[in-house]
């Protein structure tokens, strides 16, 4: 598992119980990594009282189009949203 | 798996821009939360988290203060910072305090 | 934390109410003693007290908060713009860590990371919480009940210019739109164009056509 900027990316697919960051409009979708939100202690963790190590949380590009197949407006239009590294998954 | 906070690309309405001063009350959800916060007895996560375990029912019914004190109450029960009934004999004076004020001339 | 909660007669006075009799030693407060005292109201008050009684918190802590709280307004991030505007270093610094450029000002941005993003004449910013109500407020005030609203956090990520268009804001083609959703520990800061028709302006001037919806990207900068 690596990531980086300019790393093309897939957010797992998956739908746990309990406190997370990662929106369903975005699961299983395919975005561009555009920058390291920054490392910050696991949110997951957080919630249930823990702490752990801290996260690489990365800033995602996704285009409106591949999250909405309706999407109305400019085919460039984008939505950037910061994702815990462990959501991620390269994609070739 | 539900998640009612979860909201994104859901189908709503209009957006009501009617603007809001924040009641009196409102705003001491808001420093309590805060001093808890800044005191490391509560995460923001935990009260995310404890925000959505209110359920379906209290994003429709609750305003946004009114969930944000119920949360910090349940949290703050859950970590035993307080309890049940030190929670309900404070309401009860509350209230009598409320009632006496407002019966003063 | 175990705090003993000795269950007797505690004092009252932290917040200006007290048990004074007909003393009446508090300035009386018509919209709150009028007003009926919900479940919710009652909880809080409830809060406050035991916090306090737990020695959690002082009631020195809750007055300087809530004076916190009234203090902070849109006006910090307006005249970050303007000063970015006026000052492409200043502009930079910014766009690098909203932090530490706030406090070369004397403004304090608060302890959770805030990004700046920048309009470009054909890139339009707009930021919301999809999840929860993230807002940068220690530079923006009390957010408005709109962004905390679920209409607005479920379509601005989905039809951001129908959303634009009924704040008044419509944007021409050829501009494109990105929205940030504010997921994690950081919160965002759209910078606009300065418009035209600025030219010579003082910082106070453009400082003042930097709105609340602007920093928010619900709106741009109009020269009257």
């Amino acid at each position: 598992m690596s990531v980086s900027v300019g790393t093309p990316v897939r957010v797992l697919q998956m739908d746990p119980p309990g406190h997370h960051r990662t929106p369903r409009f975005v699961r299983g979708k395919e975005g561009v990594v555009i920058g390291l939100a920054g490392r910050m202690p696991d949110a997951e963790r957080l919630a249930y009282g823990g702490r752990g190590p801290d996260q690489p949380v990365w800033r995602v590009r996704f285009r409106q189009t591949t999250l909405w197949p309706d999407y109305a407006g400019d085919p460039r239009d984008t939505v950037v949203l910061d994702l815990y590294e462990h959501w991620l998954e390269p994609r070739r | 798996m539900q998640r009612i906070h979860d909201v994104g690309g859901l189908p709503a309405g209009p957006v009501d821009r009617s603007p809001h001063d924040y009641a009196p009350w409102e705003k001491k959800v808001d420093a309590i939360m805060r001093l808890m916060i800044g005191a490391n007895l509560f995460t923001l996560d935990e009260m995310r988290r404890t925000i959505e375990e209110l359920g379906p029912g209290a994003y429709e019914e609750l305003s946004y203060y009114q969930r944000w004190i119920q949360a910090a109450a349940n949290l703050a029960l859950e970590k035993g910072l307080v309890t049940p009934s030190e929670l309900g004999q404070a309401i009860e004076t509350a209230k009598a305090r409320h009632a006496e004020a407002a019966s003063c001339p | 934390m175990t705090h003993a909660h000795d269950g007797h007669e505690h004092e009252h006075g932290h917040d200006g109410h007290g048990h004074g009799g007909h003393a009446h030693p508090h300035p009386r407060q018509p919209d709150i003693e009028d007003a009926p005292l919900t479940w919710h109201m009652a909880l809080t008050e409830a809060m406050a007290e035991l916090i306090v009684q737990k020695g959690l918190c002082t009631p020195a802590d809750i007055h300087r908060t809530l004076e916190k709280i009234d203090a902070a307004s849109p006006a910090a991030g307006s005249r970050l713009v303007a000063r970015a505007w006026l000052d492409p270093d200043f502009r930079a610094r910014l766009l690098q860590d909203v932090n530490a450029a706030a406090g070369e000002l004397g403004i304090d941005a608060g302890g959770i990371p805030i990004r700046a993003v920048a309009d470009t004449p054909d890139r339009h910013n707009v930021i919301v919480c999809t999840l929860c109500s993230c807002y940068p407020r220690f530079l923006l005030g009390g957010s408005p009940d709109w962004y905390k609203s679920k209409a607005y956090r479920a379509r601005v990520v989905r039809e951001p210019r129908a959303v634009l268009a009924e704040f008044g804001l419509h944007l021409p083609d050829g501009m494109q739109i990105e929205v940030h959703d504010s997921t994690a520990e950081l919160r965002y800061l759209v910078v606009p164009v300065r418009p035209s028709g600025t030219e010579g302006w003082s910082e106070d001037q453009l400082a003042a056509i930097v709105t609340r919806d602007c920093l928010i990207g619900t709106a741009l900068p109009v020269v009257a």
